[in-house]
């Protein structure tokens, strides 16, 4: 018997859930840096821990009977897979999120009724692209891009976006980014889901009859702040500011060392982050931080998601990994998005990982066993999926089958991926988990990137090219 | 080895291909002896192209195979065609404007998912549109058309059903729903669910009558129309102009000797009619529908022109096709030495008589001739001996021409 186990959010109610019930697995706690999990009174269970949005994916197909997550990430799998053998069984009814449909305060949105007339293209971004689209369909939206993001939605309104499709957990942090909430999607809460084939065939009734909610609690409905009027003072936006994008996350820290060395006063974007890198709402740290330099606005997002919103012109410039740009590139090749300066910091390594036990040393040897039919067909795990596509393809590893993570991928390995694509700093956790390097793909770092149009645009060329000039001399 | 297909696609073998190109065949030369021009277009579209119509469902459109293509960072996708008429309007406010009217034709693919796989998704449809016109004797014309295409095709007596989307629109204006809820049901409604409309709970007693009679009773002439008209009471001025398209219509039809029944539940598919919906029945099996689109031009983006349209689905009418004999006078082609002059011999005769109009084969050693009414075999000293496989008959021959009277003679 299988369980999957959610990280982050959810993890400590899940854990006194856990504990409740009686099965207490070793060492699932925040501080843990362990992925495989068993409970001493219940030899027969095995819990693994993954990323809250894994889960239903690898409960539908079969490699784990019983998950926890959030219904958001279930509804999210069911709105493109409806038919996919994922199963309901229980709401745990803690780990309450609504997820809302949302625009900013100052783009004059009051309703969805006016979508339709007021904009040309509508513009969504969102974690949940798959509700993102059905909700784009049932509401009719004659013409519309979707934005797929990583994090962050609540800072892309209204320059980057028109709407974005965010989870909110406490009543009023819409509210301080100026957010409007137009229509609520779901109400989320920490759910038990089964695979079906598993609930049919398997007796696993005293698993779910000792994993209840503590109490038939029913939380008070959230009422959501109501649409604000406009606050503050109306932004300077527009065709002739220069915008940057600057990333959160492990960049962070040496991007905020890296700019103050170059001579760029920028306030707010180094302050007390919170677990994980994630910019904390605090005095000093505001994902809309601001710079000394007239015409020019900044915005921290992940850099995940830079190259894309580069691309589409949401920002002239973005500080990200030479990884992300590559898994943009991969994917559109044409795209106008190109490196102008590398920054050195931030060194990463992305390689090919197998499981030590493997009988491979290259991908000469993985490719032989997938010829040789002891991996029939190759599961590859990676957040990069367009260089794990790549990289499969260039190494005619036929057949595979990638599967998108999001973080804590090394978990994966060996029960759920034969091969990870990975980034590493030093090596040390590949080690530590059992697995082994069998191919370097490149290495990467920090880079500058802009839009191909960017530097020749008549206004904003000149405050660009100085930007540019105090970032190499930061170098 | 058995490779797998994709789940839902379909291989058409060589007897399929018969009834494909005959079916094909048929449609071209009628359509374009009415007037119509053949085009094609792509099977990739944006997206946007069928969503800006506004006309499609959410459950369709949910449906649709999608994704962004490779220089798609916008963010915007495109699909496999859904369906054929959207695209030829794209056609013909792209290129053709200036035409009064147009009268346009195409055979093509069309890409839907439905989720089990045993069904079909991808379907083929022989389909036509007369654009610039709102005359009710357009619609005629299409039904008359697709009689004609399938009466050729000889698979028995057609059912021609007439609904009228102007009908089912001014029910469900008149049954005083709310706006979501009549979105609601008009979805219902169009993705073949009419009945959800008599389910309503209504306390207009008229009304009721005439949903009871719409829905559940099948005219076969004007005079049902004027049925209906006479229950409708003070209500009446809402429906009167779709009733008379109707009307007209069908009168129409019945001019031309062409049986129809109305039946206004019959009405579903595209949320983009706005008059007269049409669907063909064969055997109990729907293989074609259309209807009148007005508004459709001026959704896609062009100005407001009047136009129909029909397709037929070929699958349909391929599962009801019964095929043809083979023609008999297939030739396996075979040298008795295999030397150059010998094969030489061969290709002459085999060119010739494919030139005569005969289907040749070169023989490559196989031992299977079943396919084949005749075997010839070729000596390099220019003789050939013609067996015909039917009759077991021999005969040694020194010319083309002799080997065509023999085989003239034999029929």
């Amino acid at each position: 018997m299988k369980l999957a186990l959610p990280k982050g959010r959810l993890l400590k109610d899940t854990a006194a859930l856990l504990e409740r019930a009686g099965l207490r697995p070793e060492g699932y706690d925040e501080r843990s840096r362990s992925y495989r999990l068993k409970s001493s009174g219940f030899p027969d269970l095995f819990f693994k821990v993954f990323q809250e949005r894994d889960i239903p994916i690898q409960v539908a197909i079969g490699n784990y009977d019983l998950g926890i997550c959030g219904l958001d990430w279930v509804a999210e799998l069911l709105a493109k897979y409806p038919s996919s053998d994922l199963v309901k069984v229980r709401d745990l009814v803690y780990g309450r999120s609504d997820l809302c449909v949302v625009a900013s305060g100052r783009s004059g949105i009051s309703s969805l009724g006016v979508i339709n007339d007021g904009f040309d293209r509508v513009r969504i971004v969102s974690e949940y692209q798959n509700l993102a689209e059905s909700f784009a369909l049932r509401q009719r939206l004659r013409r519309f891009s979707i934005l797929p993001i990583w994090g962050a939605g609540e800072v892309y309104p209204p320059e980057s976006a028109d709407l974005a499709i965010i989870a909110e957990t406490a009543a009023g942090n819409l509210a301080s980014y100026d957010l409007v909430p137009l229509a609520r999607i779901l109400t989320s809460t920490a759910f038990l889901i089964a695979n079906r084939d598993g609930l049919a065939k398997a007796d696993i009734s005293e698993l779910l009859a000792c994993l209840q909610p503590f109490e038939a609690e029913t939380e008070a409905e959230t009422v959501l702040p109501a649409g604000g009027e406009a606050k503050g003072e109306k932004m300077a936006e527009g065709e002739e500011v220069v915008r940057i994008a600057l990333p959160d996350g492990h960049l962070l820290k040496p991007a905020a060392e890296f700019l103050d060395k170059a001579g760029l006063n920028i306030r707010g974007y180094a302050g007390e982050m919170g677990e994980g890198g994630e910019c904390r709402e605090s005095e000093k740290a505001t994902r809309r931080p601001t710079i000394d330099l007239p015409g020019v606005t900044i915005k921290v997002i992940r850099p995940q998601d830079m190259p894309l919103q580069v691309a589409n012109e949401n920002f002239d410039l973005a500080i990200t990994g030479q990884d992300w740009l590559n898994d943009h590139l991969y994917r559109f090749p044409s795209s106008p998005v190109k490196e102008i300066l590398k920054l050195g910091f931030g060194k990463v390594t992305v390689v090919a990982v197998v499981s030590k036990d493997l009988p491979a040393h290259d991908v000469h040897g993985l490719r032989d066993l997938v010829i040789g039919g002891l991996l029939p067909t190759l599961r590859v795990a990676s957040e990069y999926v367009n260089i794990a596509d790549k990289y499969a393809r260039d190494n005619h590893l036929e057949r595979c089958k990638i599967i998108p993570t999001w973080g804590a991928s090394e978990a994966f390995l060996p029960e759920d991926a034969d091969l990870l694509i990975e980034n590493t700093e030093t090596g040390e956790t590949l080690a530590r988990h059992n697995l082994t390097v069998i191919d370097t793909i490149f290495k990467s770092s920090a880079c500058l990137i802009g839009h191909r149009d960017t530097l020749s645009h008549p206004s904003k060329k000149g405050r660009i090219e100085r930007i540019i000039d105090v970032i190499k001399k930061g170098g | 080895m058995k490779v797998p297909r994709c789940k839902g696609m379909r291989d058409l073998l060589p007897d399929d291909m018969v009834k494909f190109r005959r079916i094909e065949e048929v449609f071209r030369h009628c359509s374009l002896k009415w007037g119509y021009e053949e085009v094609r277009t792509p099977t990739l579209e944006y997206l946007h192209l069928f969503t800006a119509t506004g006309t499609l469902t959410p459950g369709m459109l949910g449906r649709v195979y999608s994704f962004l293509d490779w220089d798609g960072w916008s963010g915007e996708r495109v699909v496999l065609r859904p369906e054929g008429t959207i695209p030829t309007v794209r056609l013909y406010l792209e290129n053709l404007t200036g035409v009064e009217v147009s009268r346009l034709s195409y055979v093509g693919n069309t890409f839907t998912f439905e989720e089990t796989g045993k069904e079909r998704r991808e379907r083929w449809q022989c389909g036509v549109e007369l654009i610039g016109t709102s005359q009710p004797l357009a619609d005629v014309e299409l039904v008359l058309l697709a009689s004609e295409v399938l009466g050729k095709l000889g698979l028995g007596p057609l059912e021609v059903r007439l609904s009228h989307a102007g009908l089912i629109k001014a029910l469900i204006g008149e049954l005083g729903l709310g706006a979501a809820e009549q979105t609601q049901i008009f979805d219902q409604v169009l993705e073949g669910n009419i009945k959800a409309l008599g389910e309503i709970e209504t306390e207009d007693i008229d009304l009721k009558r005439v949903l009871a009679l719409l829905l559940d009773v099948t005219g076969s002439s004007p005079g049902f129309l004027e049925n209906v008209r006479a229950l409708l009471g003070k209500a009446l001025p809402r429906f009167e102009p779709s009733l008379r398209d109707l009307a007209s219509i069908a009168e129409l039809l019945g001019t031309m000797d062409c049986p129809y029944q109305i039946d206004i539940a019959s009405g579903r598919g595209f949320e983009y009619y706005t008059g007269v919906m049409f669907q063909f029945y064969i055997s109990k099996e729907q293989v074609g529908g259309g209807g009148r689109y007005d508004d459709l031009i001026s959704l896609v983006g062009g100005p407001p022109i009047p136009a129909s349209g029909f397709a037929l689905y070929v699958d349909q009418l391929m599962d009801l096709l019964i095929l043809e004999e083979r023609p008999a006078s297939r030739i396996l082609v075979q040298s008795q030495d295999g030397d150059v002059t010998g094969l030489n011999s061969c290709f002459e005769v085999a060119r010739s008589l494919r030139e005569a109009g005969y289907l040749v084969a070169l023989d490559h050693g196989q031992k299977a001739m079943g396919d084949f009414r005749w075997l010839l075999s070729v000596s390099g000293e220019g003789l050939f001996r013609l067996t015909d496989q039917a009759t077991g008959g021999k005969c040694e021959l020194t010319s083309e021409a002799e080997i065509r009277q023999v085989m003239e003679n034999s029929r």
